[in-house]
């Protein structure tokens, strides 16, 4: 169980870095929105995935206090993205720049 | 190897690689250019740190990182809401 626990955390910990990279590398604001909801969907669920496991063996009952944060993120960061994307939108439009340039 | 050893260098690593996320997230917050920009890469910090604390907790073996994590991930949302609501509006409440 300590090997999968391992492979999930990994796993979990290598997408979130990947969307900071992305998030570092790609051009325009509308490109670099994308990569971090790889971190914050996936990566978090994987890693939540691998702690319920851990502490499920640790603890010798099932521990499923993670989920609360799963569904914490899962509700909060689609509503976070939308409203700053508006943000961004009006701002280029208020200063008369192509969203898409 | 065994299972308790892997699970161990697991999270060394796991912790390495959030940490580098981290890292690339200050740079975008730093570098900009626009202010859009830092929000995000602020939201990404939060989110990158708090599955930092989860690590610290599998790692230690008490679930009192659990609720750090949690007030964490909390705290983030309502800040970028509000960052954003700013840029958009001017003024947070209205």
């Amino acid at each position: 169980m300590n090997w999968a626990a391992g492979i999930l955390i990994v796993l979990g910990a290598a997408l979130a870095l990947s969307g900071s990279l992305g998030l570092l590398r790609l051009k325009s604001f509308y490109e670099r929105v994308h990569p971090p909801t790889m971190g914050t969907t996936l990566g978090t669920g994987l890693i939540l995935a691998g702690s319920m496991l851990h502490f499920s063996v640790l603890g010798d009952r099932p521990v499923l206090h993670e989920v609360l944060i799963g569904a914490l993120m899962t509700v909060t960061t689609p509503v976070t993205y939308a409203l700053l994307v508006r943000a961004a939108l009006h701002r280029d439009h208020a200063e008369g720049r192509d969203p898409g340039a | 190897m065994s299972g308790t050893s892997f699970l161990s260098a697991a999270l060394v690593l796991a912790q390495g690689l959030l940490g580098l996320a981290m890292v690339f997230a200050v740079v975008r917050l730093l570098r900009g250019p626009r202010a859009q920009d830092r929000v995000l890469a602020l939201d990404t910090l939060y989110v990158n740190g708090m599955l930092l604390v989860l690590t610290f907790g599998i790692r230690t073996g008490t679930t009192l990182y659990f609720e750090a994590a949690l007030v964490i991930g909390a705290l983030g949302f309502v800040s970028t809401a509000a960052a954003a609501k700013f840029l958009l509006r001017g003024e947070v409440i209205e």
